[in-house]
């Protein structure tokens, strides 16, 4: 019988990298790519605010008060006659810096923590998801009042809390996937090819880990948000006068009936950041699955 | 001189119900360039054996409790991981059954053709995709430009099990341990598959061990088969031997339920019972339960194996020791 069987099945792409092809998927998908496209724009705000606001964020001027939106204030002013606009911008920086460093805490934790535990399994694997357990339930306001207590309030210390209670998921996530790949047969056919540890970890378990990761990593960041909004809305989070889309919606709310465009704008700016995150972590997901055809 | 000589292999699994005697004192020798096929139902005990050669199994719970396994002068039992390692991908390289969950999903399949190489031998990328190129056309897959770049999930299951076996003799290894490598596949690409494997063994001479289940791939591809039942070898021979001159029960009724051996419309032949349960000590031979032939000495005498009429051959059941003695 002939070996030279071999049809051409479908018509192979040109080859790429995995990561040029999720680009391409990526591109498709045009709610992720609003997002992404979002989320830069806000990010590019945040980081040139201090050039570009078109107000000092904390001066007040009683005379003014609140004022609807109009030409010289575009987004209205709030109670202190401070421009919404000038504190939408600054209280984004807060926002989305605690959303990326208490994430990126979490991620590292998280990661480290996970994957030592899913891949070498066995007794270090229990005990170290049942610490995971442990923390688990400890309550997040307590640490953070204690934190505040012990520490002074601190913007920093927002992170350390956020990031110090989101790891555990993190951990836990990672832990799950590495399992999973783990044990999967092609990490024993690695093996039984005589690849290293390190090699088997680095080129076949991190890859196949690393699209759930990014995709967790991106819904991380908006829960990270109104963690820090929830916060702020307590008067745990940043001191006044700083402010950020939390501790704007806080003070909005207060004065909803009023002067509605308080809570209207910062919602819409928080709310949309919040869903253009979700919209491309769900696009990553479908980008970084190599089966997910492009028919 | 043999390429590989197993002697007494025994390896256990000491689980919460006890231990599981998997494969328990098995001896094979395998000539280099030739075909060893080890058949056994599900749980006998073949795949087991061949894993511990390698290092594959669980520790714990697995452990190998006694044996030698010499290769090229080496125990590869006794070896240290490290040196296991070097041996493993290199000199014997193994297939396995399913070759849908054997390719990293992630990663292109020239990329993991080139593992092994990169590995094992002090070689360039580039050289290195010049060998997979060349070894998928050995395997019969062509446009390899375009293959080499594909992922897993583009090819069909023969075309993987190509891969796989492309794969496993990139490094020219000298033993293959192909462990039921047609069992995932349908009938056609079967046959394709075990010409393949034939032809590219002839051209590297490489011996190769073959597990499975189904005798009709066996006939084809072994020059010796050892039968295993039970974590033991109860008969072993040449393929003629095993298939034409069976010197045990077992071996027999395996045969006997090969489909095309029955007439049309007639039932199949199956083998009353269940295999053993490996936990319990069996004080005599473990196919007596379930074997048609058993006199009362089967239930309280171990059986060893023993040559029977041509030296190559050898069986493990007492009553034909009995018979053929006589």
């Amino acid at each position: 019988m002939s070996t030279e069987v071999i049809t051409s099945l479908e018509e192979v792409e040109e080859g790429s990298s995995l990561w040029t092809d999720a680009l391409a998927r990526l591109k498709k998908n045009k709610a992720a790519l609003g997002g992404l496209g979002f989320v830069i724009f806000v990010a590019i705000i945040a980081l040139i605010t201090p050039w570009i606001a078109p107000f000092p964020y904390e001066v007040q001027n009683l005379d003014l008060g609140a004022v609807p939106p109009n030409a010289s204030n575009w987004l209205g002013t709030d109670v202190f006659g401070r421009d919404l606009l000038t504190r939408i911008m600054w209280g984004g920086r807060v926002s989305l810096m605690v959303g990326v460093i208490a994430t990126a805490v979490s991620l590292v934790i998280g990661v480290l923590w996970g994957s030592i535990a899913g891949y070498f399994g066995g007794r270090l694997d229990s005990i170290m998801m049942r610490i995971v357990d442990t923390l688990y339930p400890f309550p997040f306001m307590v640490l953070v009042i204690l934190l505040s207590v012990i520490f002074g309030r601190h913007i920093y210390l927002m992170y350390l809390a956020i990031g110090a209670v989101e790891w555990l998921t993190m951990a836990r996530v990672i832990r799950g996937q590495v399992l999973t790949v783990r044990k999967q047969e092609f990490i024993e056919a690695c093996f039984s090819q005589g690849l290293s540890t390190w090699r088997i970890i680095s080129r076949h378990v991190i890859p196949n880990v690393l699209g759930p990761v990014i995709v967790y990593t991106t819904l991380t960041i908006p829960s990270v948000m109104i963690l820090e909004a929830f916060l702020s809305f307590l008067g745990l989070g940043v001191q006044p006068p700083m402010c950020s889309w939390g501790s704007l919606i806080g003070d909005g709310a207060k004065y909803m009936e009023e002067y509605s465009w308080l809570l209207i704008f910062p919602g819409i700016v928080f709310s949309s950041t919040l869903f253009s995150l979700n919209f491309l972590g769900d696009g990553l997901r479908d980008a970084l699955d190599p089966k997910a055809s492009k028919d | 001189m043999a390429l590989i000589s197993v002697k007494d292999l025994k390896t256990y699994f000491h689980t919460r119900n006890g231990v599981v005697r998997a494969v328990d004192g098995i001896s094979f020798d395998v000539e280099a360039g030739k075909t060893l096929g080890i058949v056994g139902e599900s749980g006998s005990g073949k795949s087991v054996s061949q894993y511990s050669l390698l290092g594959l199994i669980p520790m714990p719970p697995g452990k190998i409790e006694s044996g030698t396994a010499m290769f090229d002068g080496q125990d590869l039992l006794k070896l240290s991981g490290e040196k296991l390692r070097k041996i493993r991908g290199k000199r014997i390289s193994m297939i396995f059954q399913d070759p849908m969950t054997c390719l990293n999903p992630y990663m292109k399949i020239g990329d993991q053709l080139i593992e092994p190489l990169l590995t094992h031998f002090d070689i360039s990328h580039e050289d290195a995709m010049k060998k997979a190129a060349q070894a998928l056309k050995n395997v019969g897959i062509h446009e390899t430009e375009k293959r080499l770049n594909s992922y897993p999930h583009q090819f069909s299951g023969g075309m993987r099990q190509r891969v796989m076996i492309a794969m496993a003799l990139i490094t020219e290894p000298e033993l293959l341990i192909a462990d039921e490598p047609t069992t995932a596949l349908d009938v056609t690409v079967q046959a394709q598959v075990l010409d393949l494997i034939k032809k590219l063994q002839q051209e590297i001479n490489t011996a190769v061990i073959f597990i499975t289940h189904d005798l009709g791939v066996i006939a084809g591809v072994a020059d010796e088969v050892a039968v295993m039942y039970g974590g033991k070898i109860v008969e072993r021979g040449s393929t003629d031997d095993i298939f034409y001159n069976s010197q045990h029960p077992y071996t027999k009724a395996l045969m006997a339920s090969i489909p095309a051996t029955h007439a049309h419309g007639e039932r199949l032949y199956t083998i009353e019972g269940l295999p053993p349960n490996l936990t319990k000590a069996i004080p005599g031979c473990s196919f007596a339960p379930r074997c048609g032939e058993c006199e009362d000495y089967c239930k309280t005498t171990k059986p060893e194996l023993e040559v029977m009429e041509s030296p190559s051959h050898e069986s493990a059941c007492l009553k034909y020791q009995k018979e053929h003695r006589a």
